[in-house]
């Protein structure tokens, strides 16, 4: 058969795989309308602007009319300041100052990573068994610097906020902001981690001690604890020993919650936002974490392209960045007057300028060629820091006017 | 001849690069790693975050844990190394350098220890990390053959992090307090502790990460780790001078002369032309003010200070070698 294989070309009727869907841009309005969408996830690389950007839109929210709550985790001072949550008590405020015309309300709280995890133990267990858990040394580490916990904890208490409204109707919108991470993936997967770690092996060969000596038999087993108590010592193993057994029956329902939340992210109701600046690094991140939701089968909303270069009038670039500088270096010669010195120094800056908005555009560009169905919006940077509600207001308004 | 630079940071061998997310910190360890190696010297760069972030940078394939020759010294310059570290490999080399454990090596990979140790116990990951480094500052006889180099800079976690990252000591304390990992984490301690040591901040004209900065620094001197310098990345171009920021800040420019100095020099200016340039000086004016407020926060901290410029058309390869320049400049050699 192979020998024939030779055949002139069929010709080709049309095009020969259909036209990815281009995605008009990301119409945030309609988003924050939708009633149907009860939890808005921001997430993206650190240092983009998520938790400016998820306040933005949880201010915008309410002041649209919708019961918002919005989970911060680690906001600026100043701005936590003005939304009146710079103390940590791991419970929502409400946020004074917003325009309640429209019926809407704001309430924000920002994220006790610790706390959290204290209190789901004592709801699982009883008094006398969670102080024993929340008094072992190994508990203490893992639950305020394990590398996860934040991630696990903010998606916990996503989880309860989600229970709390569904239950109470307090609130029809949960805004959250994730973790600061490494990656952005880590808050996707951290509680599977600690999930498949609760179930692995080496919780067994820890519980074993607890269980029975039948277990210890085993060569590996033996060998294993031996080269364990060799290189990390025999307290620790103790502690963690004892840690395991009183956890022991918490297991299932922390992987139950685990689970829980990850369908929870799943759902109709949520959406993601996929938050960027216009740097290499963070768009890069950005595309591994539009790819990676998209095989969890998580609903993406869009991508943010935070503190553009772009111009405020979008239409007005008709001086390229060459023309400026060849007029630029006309000007700036010793003995230049004031208006000079300032043509000069004004061409200067619109040269750099446009020079960021083309690298951003081709930035931008090279992201919509991989993943033409994300639909995106730009938020062009401000001159100044945000740190109040107008500030929020004006990042929740350019959010919202976007070019179509 | 120019006056000869003073060196900034005299005796130190390893350089730890801190600072928040997203203001540079693996553009300002690689040009760091360059400015350091001018001079003839060797130098390893080092990451632990598994970002591969040198990779892109230099435009080459993936880093694997391997030291690679990163960047080839031209004429007296040294040569600059880079290498990924990462939890499990170091865990890996840590037993078999150490302990020759073998089947039993094999075994614990198998019960989930390995994973166990680097992803979830605490601090344990840190110090195999920094465990890593402080081997190759360190280089002994377990690891023959092995390059010794002149300085080692490493790209760290970022400023929230840091002080868990180095300081691993105090935490473990609670939970190993005795055995290897114990006396692993102390010599790396004192290493960092140490005047061979300084870690650098870097940081952009901004409020939210100056705030850290300053945080950042009081805890590293609450803790007694030894603070370097402030590295501000992406400044401003400063191409406007007082008097002109003051025009545009106070609404105060003539558009019509504008509009001819313009004419004088070939534009063919709108209203509209002159109406962006006016506006993008405006808002070019604000935040030079708002950095200027920052740069004075990070005067009174009384730490060295260097300032890095943004590259308009953002750092590739060879913006490395003009921000070293700089830094050579500044002292850092």
């Amino acid at each position: 058969m192979s020998r024939s294989r030779k055949r002139a070309p069929q010709p080709r009727v049309g095009a020969l795989q259909p036209e990815p869907r281009h995605a008009g841009p990301l119409n945030v309005d309609n988003l924050l309308a939708d009633r149907k969408v009860r939890i808005i996830v921001c997430c993206g690389s650190g240092g983009v602007g998520k938790t400016t950007t998820s306040a933005a839109l949880a201010l915008r929210a309410a002041e649209q009319g919708r019961k918002v709550v919005v989970l911060t985790i680690d906001p600026a001072r100043r701005l936590a300041q003005s939304m009146g949550i710079e103390a940590l008590d791991n419970s929502p405020r409400p946020v004074q100052g917003i325009n309640d015309a429209a019926g809407g309300e704001l309430e924000a709280m920002m994220l006790d990573m610790k706390r959290t995890f204290d209190e789901v133990v004592q709801s699982q267990a009883s008094p006398e068994k969670a102080q024993q858990i929340l008094d072992n040394p190994f508990y203490i580490a893992v639950s305020s610097s394990f590398a996860g916990t934040q991630e696990y904890m903010a998606m916990e208490k996503l989880g309860q906020l989600d229970k709390d409204a569904q239950k109470s109707g307090r609130w029809d919108l949960i805004v959250v902001d994730t973790p600061p991470s490494r990656s952005a993936l880590d808050f996707l997967d951290a509680p599977e981690r600690l999930s498949s770690f609760l179930d692995g092996r080496f919780m067994r060969l820890l519980l074993a001690p607890a269980k029975g000596p039948a277990r210890l038999m085993t060569a590996g087993f033996g060998m294993v604890t031996r080269a364990l108590t060799t290189i990390i010592g025999a307290q620790v193993l103790q502690d963690m020993s004892a840690f395991v057994s009183a956890f022991d029956t918490l297991f299932g329902g922390f992987r139950a919650r685990a689970q829980r939340t990850f369908e929870l992210l799943q759902a109709d109701g949520t959406a993601f936002l996929v938050i960027a600046a216009p740097e290499r690094d963070a768009m890069r991140e950005a595309a591994y974490f539009v790819d990676r939701l998209s095989q969890e089968d998580m609903p993406l909303a869009g991508l943010v392209i935070n503190r553009t270069s772009d111009l405020a009038e979008a239409d007005t670039a008709p001086l390229s960045a060459n023309t400026a500088m060849a007029a630029y270096e006309k000007l700036h010669q010793p003995g230049a007057d004031s208006y000079e010195k300032l043509a000069g120094g004004l061409l200067r800056l619109h040269a750099d300028k446009m020079q960021a908005v083309t690298r951003e555009h081709d930035l931008i560009d090279r992201f919509a060629t991989a993943h033409p169905d994300v639909p995106r919006a730009k938020i062009r940077a401000l001159a100044t820091d945000v740190h109040d509600l107008d500030g929020l207001r004006q990042v929740g308004a350019l959010l919202a006017d976007q070019p179509e | 001849m120019p006056a000869p630079v003073t060196q900034l940071f005299p005796g130190v061998q390893l350089h730890i690069v801190t600072g928040k997310g997203g203001t540079g910190k693996t553009t300002v360890a690689a040009s760091l790693a360059i400015a350091l190696a001018a001079d003839g010297g060797d130098v390893l760069l080092c990451e632990v975050e598994g970002r591969q972030g040198f990779a892109q940078l230099f435009d080459v394939p993936p880093l694997p844990y391997e030291e690679r020759l990163i960047a080839r010294g031209t004429g007296d310059a040294g040569d600059v190394y880079a290498l990924a570290i990462d939890a499990e490999s170091a865990l890996m080399e840590y037993l078999d350098m150490y302990y020759r454990l073998g089947r039993a090596g094999k075994a614990l990979d198998r019960f989930g220890v390995i994973e166990f140790a680097t992803t979830i116990a605490p601090g344990v990951r840190d110090v195999l990390l920094t465990g890593k480094v402080y081997e190759a500052a360190r280089r002994n006889r377990r690891n023959k053959d092995a390059r010794e180099y002149d300085a080692i800079v490493l790209d760290a976690p970022p400023t929230g992090r840091i002080a868990q990252f180095l300081n691993v000591n105090n935490e473990l304390a609670g939970l190993a307090k005795m055995g290897p990992i114990k006396a692993q984490a102390d010599t790396v301690t004192e290493l960092i502790r140490s005047p061979q040591c300084a870690i650098h901040l870097t940081t952009v004209l901004e409020e939210m990460p100056v705030q850290e900065t300053i945080d950042g620094i009081h805890e590293m001197q609450r803790t007694g780790l030894p603070v370097g310098g402030v590295f501000i990345n992406l400044v401003r171009p400063q191409d406007l001078g007082d008097n002109e920021r003051a025009l545009l800040l106070n609404d105060k420019v003539d558009n019509q002369q504008l509009s001819k100095t313009l004419d004088s020099v070939g534009i063919a200016t709108t209203p509209a032309i002159v109406a962006t340039l006016i506006s993008e000086g405006r808002d070019h004016a604000e935040r030079r003010e708002l950095e200027d407020s920052q740069r004075a926060l990070i005067a009174e901290l009384d730490v060295p200070s260097l300032e890095l410029p943004r590259l308009p058309g953002g750092v590739e390869y060879e913006g490395l070698y003009d921000l070293a320049a700089i830094l050579r400049e500044g002292g850092i050699r």
